[in-house]
């Protein structure tokens, strides 16, 4: 933590102007924090697994046409012991969920989830039937939220973009530590179990909390 | 397709002209499909379908032969539904329904070991509407899971209430909105 500290007290002194006046001249500086962002949001592995129609245009995000890998994500990992991040890509039902938090508590720190397409981010077009998770939020932190069903691969790379810039904000400053840098915080995310009419807990009340329904006259 | 002489072999079973259907007693259902498979007029070797039907205790209407209308008590009970095609004489379908006795104990005979397509079929009719087929080879759950008690396409099936907010609530949904902000304190009902 040291280095770091160090590096964002160098990039806060630096002046954005002089930052630019130098570059003109050849020489570039930045932060140990900046290039260590610019670096991690440069090749986030995602892992390669689709639940329903979403992944295949996660597919056509990755194939020849919208090219996932000009934003450095091009590295689709069939393990989760070397992703980064987690592409919820369709339907989550409710037999699948328990499958995917473990999948998702197997995945390394820093570790991220794009909840991609009506179904992953609410239960979509059947929220309202007995067999689908009602959103993967419910049990795992989702960064990005991307509707659509299913959305197009231009919103899959606005999401990607969208999880760069939040890397970008992440900070080495020990004054606000991130999770992960914490050794005692174990990034277990309780994996639900199958009840006798629902899975149990059916949310993850720690974090998840539902919102009032807003329309309640009457 | 000599319909008449269906009929004639198997006395028991009744043509219903509204579902355009054999309704088939469940005592003689194996019989009528063999019968349906082997017979070179028929010969109806694929099962293309089976599917399930709750049917609640209602009041039902009929009209009598004078014109009358009589209303009488109808029992629950649930149905299975086959669609049989044949490929080699180009004909079909053939409908055959057949019934429990009741919905509190629902079995039926296992049609698998004459048409194996019906095997996933009737391990899905099994999981969502609970009819258990005797002589399946392997009669298990295959959409939700073991542990899963409730048959979710009986129309008695009540779903876990864990859909707690809607943009724009209406109807049952409003209802159900409603209770769960009467009791948004308490935790969800299946929770343990």
């Amino acid at each position: 933590m040291e280095q770091g500290r160090t590096g964002v007290a160098l990039g806060a002194a630096m002046d954005d102007r002089l930052k630019s006046e130098l570059q003109r001249a050849g020489i570039f500086v930045t932060s140990l924090e900046g290039i260590y962002n610019w670096s991690r949001r440069s090749s986030v592995w995602p892992l390669q697994f689709g639940l329903a129609c979403c992944a295949i245009e996660m597919i056509a995000t990755a194939a020849a046409r919208y090219d996932l890998a000009r934003f450095g994500a091009e590295v689709f990992r069939p393990t989760p012991r070397q992703a980064d991040l987690m592409i919820v890509a369709g339907t989550v039902t409710k037999k699948m969920a328990p499958q995917v938090v473990r999948i998702y508590n197997q995945m390394p720190e820093p570790k991220y989830v794009i909840a991609m397409g009506a179904c992953a981010i609410s239960g979509g077009p059947f929220k309202q039937g007995y067999n689908v998770l009602k959103g993967i939020d419910r049990y795992l932190p989702v960064d990005v939220h991307i509707p659509g069903c299913p959305p197009r691969p231009e919103a899959l790379l606005n999401a990607l973009m969208f999880l760069q810039r939040k890397i970008d904000r992440q900070t080495l400053d020990a004054s606000r530590p991130l999770r992960w840098y914490d050794p005692m915080d174990k990034a277990e995310f309780p994996v639900p179990s199958y009840g006798a009419h629902d899975l149990t807990p059916s949310s993850n009340r720690a974090f998840w909390k539902p919102e009032a329904t807003p329309r309640n006259e009457g | 397709m000599n319909a008449e002489r269906f009929a004639a072999q198997f006395p028991g079973v009744q043509w219903d002209a509204a579902t355009s259907s054999w309704i088939v007693p469940h005592e003689i259902l194996l019989d009528v499909a063999n019968f349906l498979k082997t017979d070179p007029e028929f010969r109806m070797e694929m099962l293309s379908n089976v599917t399930g039907v709750d049917r609640l205790p209602a009041k039902v209407k009929t009209k009598g032969e004078d014109g009358k209308e009589t209303e009488h008590e109808r029992p629950g009970y649930l149905e299975v539904v086959y669609h049989f095609y044949s490929v080699s004489r180009k004909q079909g379908p053939l409908v055959l329904r057949c019934r429990t006795e009741g919905r509190e104990t629902p079995i039926l005979p296992s049609i698998t070991p004459l048409f194996r397509s019906a095997e996933f079929q009737e391990r899905e009719i099994f999981d969502l509407f609970g009819i258990v087929f005797s002589g399946h080879p392997d009669l298990r759950r295959i959409l939700m899971w073991d542990e899963f008690e409730d048959f979710p396409m009986r129309k008695d099936y009540v779903e876990p209430d864990d859909y707690e907010w809607e943009p724009t609530p209406h109807d049952a949904v409003l209802v159900k909105a409603r209770r769960r902000q009467v009791a948004d304190s308490a935790p969800p009902r299946h929770d343990a």
